[in-house]
C-alpha cells in the first residue's frame, strides 16, 4: 500500500504534476463556490473554451514555447469583460449573449489552430490538458495567480457574499455591485487560465463547478461550503493523478472523474438524510 | 409614547415647514425599464418619522418598481429620493433597510439566520475585514427584538416565510436603519406569521422607525393602516383608509378589474388577480 504511494513519487514530473494538482483544485473549488451560488456554470464553461483563440495565437508566436499563459489570460479576461458587458443592459438574455460569444472564440481559435502543422496533437493538449508536463515556471505561475484569486476572495467575501444572496440588500449598503461582478467574472477568467493545464478548456467546467456543488450538498453554512469544495477539489487532484499513473487514463479526466464520484457520493448522501 | 392618533397629520406639518424633514421624501419620481415607457410618473410622497404607510395598487402599478427606486436597485429618470433631508445619491444618506419579495431570495443559500442578520453589519465593518463578535451580537440582539433569538444557528431555508420576513427586518436593525421598506410581507404567510410581523411593526413604531410597506391586500390595508397610498403610475390618492379607498379613486386606480368597496366598516376586496 505504502508502495503503491511512493512508488510515483521518484519521478519529478509527478511531484509538479501533484503541486499542481492540489494547488488548481484549491483555487477552482474556492472560486467555485461562487460560480454555484450565483448560477454562473454556464459562463465558466463558455469562458474556458473562448480562450481558445487567445492560446492560438501564442502559440503562432513560438509554438510550444510561446507565451500560451499570457495568451490565455489576455483571451479569458477579454471575454470575461465582453460577456459583462454584453449582459450589463436587458437587450439580450444572458445565456444567449455568453453562447454567440463564446462559439464565435472558440471557432476563431479551431480555425486558427487548424492552420498548423501539429493540430491534432496540440489542440488535445489545450482541450484536455496534460499536467505531467508542468514545468516548475508553470507552478510559479499558477502559485502567484491562484494565491492572487485568493488573496482578493479572502478581502472581499462578505461583499460578494451579500450580492449574491441579495442584490436589493446590497444595493441599500451601497456596495459597487457592478464593480463586484466584474471582478467575480475576472477572477474566474484567470482561475480558468490557471487551471488550462491540468484538465484543458474541455473539462474545465467540473474542476470550478464540481466541488462546490458537493459542498453545496452537504454543508449548510458558507464556511462548510468551502471547507468541503476545497477538499473535494484538492483530493480529486491528487486521486486522479495516481489513478493515471497506474491506469492508462488521461490526468484531466482521471480528476475529474473522482471528483465526479465525490459528488455522486455526497448527493446520495443527501438523499438518504432527506428520508 | 405615540399617540394614536391619525399618523398622516406629521407629514402635513411638515409640508407647512415643520423643523423636521420626513424621514423619506420622494421628489417628482418617474422611472421606467430601458427605453420603454415610463412605470412610474411623476410621484410625491412624504412620509414622516415613525409613520406606517402602506402602498396598495393593482398589479403593475409600480410599487415594486418604486421600492426599488427608493432603495437605489433602479435608476430614475426625474426627481430625487432624500432620507431624513439627505438625497439617497449623496454619501451621507443614512441607509435604508429593504425587505424584499420573498420570490426575489434564494432560500437554499448555505447561511444560518444569524449570518444574514450579519450582512446588515457589514458596512460597520469596513472593506477587507471579517465581522467578529461585536457584529455577532449586534445580529443577536436584532434577533431578540424581532422574538427570533432563539433561531439563531438554524439554516435561513429551514424557517417559515413569516419568520423569513422577521429576519430581513432584524438585518434592517442590525443596520441601523430608521427608515423600513417591505415588499409584499404578507404575501404566502399564514394569519399567525402575519400577526407575529405585525408585532414587530408596533414595536418598530413605538422607537418611532418608519415603514413603507407594500400590499395587494386592500382589507388588511384599511383595517391596520392609518395611512394608505394608492399608486397607479402615479400617487392616486393618499390619506386615510376612508378617504383613499373610494369607489372613484378605487376605479381610476384598479379600472374595471375592481368588484365591490362597501362603505362603512365593511371591507369587500378586489378582483386583483393575485399577484404577478
Amino acid at each position: 500500500m505504502l508502495n503503491f504511494l511512493t512508488e510515483p513519487l521518484q519521478y519529478a514530473f509527478m511531484w509538479r504534476g501533484l503541486t499542481a494538482a492540489v494547488m488548481v483544485g484549491l483555487v477552482c473549488a474556492i472560486v467555485g463556490v461562487f460560480v454555484v451560488l450565483r448560477g454562473l456554470a454556464f459562463f465558466t464553461d463558455a469562458l474556458a473554451h473562448a480562450i481558445l483563440p487567445g492560446v492560438a495565437v501564442a502559440y503562432l508566436f513560438d509554438g510550444a514555447q510561446g507565451p500560451l499563459f499570457w495568451g490565455a489570460l489576455g483571451a479569458s479576461v477579454l471575454t470575461a469583460l465582453g460577456i459583462g458587458a454584453l449582459t450589463r443592459d436587458a437587450r439580450l438574455r444572458e445565456d444567449t449573449a455568453i453562447g454567440v460569444v463564446f462559439a464565435g472564440a472558440f471557432a476563431l481559435g479551431i480555425a486558427l489552430i487548424s492552420s498548423m502543422r501539429s493540430y491534432s496533437v496540440d489542440l488535445a493538449h489545450i482541450l484536455f490538458g496534460n499536467i505531467l508536463a508542468v514545468t516548475n515556471a508553470d507552478l510559479a505561475q499558477i502559485g502567484l495567480f491562484g494565491g492572487a484569486v485568493l488573496l482578493i476572495v479572502a478581502g472581499v467575501f462578505k461583499e460578494l457574499v451579500a450580492v449574491a444572496f441579495d442584490p436589493s440588500h446590497a444595493a441599500t449598503l451601497r456596495l459597487p455591485q457592478e464593480g463586484l461582478r466584474y471582478l467575480l467574472l475576472i477572477m474566474i477568467a484567470v482561475t480558468v487560465v490557471v487551471a488550462l493545464q491540468t484538465v484543458g478548456a474541455g473539462l474545465m467546467t467540473a474542476m470550478l463547478i464540481t466541488p462546490a456543488a458537493t459542498g453545496y450538498l452537504l454543508a449548510r453554512r458558507l464556511p462548510g461550503m468551502l471547507v468541503t469544495a476545497a477538499g473535494v477539489g484538492v483530493l480529486s487532484g491528487i486521486a486522479g493523478l495516481y489513478l493515471s499513473y497506474y491506469l492508462p487514463i488521461a490526468s484531466g479526466a482521471a480528476i475529474v472523474l473522482v471528483a465526479t464520484a465525490c459528488f455522486g457520493v455526497a448527493w446520495a448522501a443527501a438523499q438518504l438524510r432527506r428520508i | 409614547m405615540t399617540t394614536p392618533a391619525t399618523v398622516s397629520q406629521p407629514a402635513a406639518a411638515w409640508m407647512a415647514g415643520s423643523a423636521e424633514p420626513a424621514a423619506l421624501r420622494l421628489a417628482e419620481i418617474s422611472a421606467g425599464y430601458g427605453q420603454g415607457p415610463a412605470v412610474l410618473e411623476h410621484v410625491h410622497l412624504a412620509i414622516a418619522r415613525g409613520e406606517r404607510v402602506a402602498v396598495v395598487g393593482p398589479n403593475g402599478a409600480g410599487k415594486s418598481t418604486l421600492f426599488k427606486v427608493v432603495v437605489g436597485l433602479m435608476p430614475h429618470r426625474t426627481g430625487d429620493v432624500l432620507v431624513h433631508g439627505h438625497s439617497h445619491r449623496a454619501g451621507d444618506c443614512p441607509s435604508i433597510g429593504y425587505v424584499p419579495q420573498r420570490e426575489a431570495v434564494d432560500w437554499r443559500f448555505p447561511l444560518s439566520v444569524s449570518d444574514v442578520v450579519v450582512m446588515g453589519t457589514l458596512r460597520q465593518v469596513g472593506w477587507l475585514r471579517w465581522p467578529g463578535r461585536g457584529q455577532r451580537a449586534v445580529a443577536q440582539q436584532a434577533l431578540e427584538q424581532v422574538g427570533l433569538a432563539q433561531l439563531a444557528n438554524r439554516p435561513i431555508g429551514d424557517l417559515s416565510g413569516g419568520q423569513q420576513q422577521r429576519v430581513f427586518i432584524a438585518r434592517a436593525l442590525a443596520q441601523r436603519a430608521d427608515v423600513l421598506l417591505l415588499d409584499e410581507p404578507f404575501s404566502g404567510v399564514d394569519v399567525e406569521g402575519q400577526e407575529a410581523i405585525f408585532d414587530v411593526l408596533d414595536d418598530l413604531r413605538q422607537s418611532r422607525v418608519t415603514v413603507l410597506l407594500s400590499t395587494h391586500d386592500l382589507e388588511m390595508a384599511a383595517t391596520r393602516f392609518d395611512r394608505l397610498v394608492l399608486l397607479n403610475r402615479r400617487v392616486v390618492a393618499d390619506g386615510p383608509a376612508k378617504t383613499v379607498l373610494t369607489p372613484d379613486r378605487l376605479a381610476s386606480a384598479y379600472g374595471g378589474r375592481l368588484v365591490v368597496w362597501r362603505d362603512g366598516q365593511h371591507v369587500a376586496v378586489t378582483a386583483d388577480e393575485g399577484r404577478p
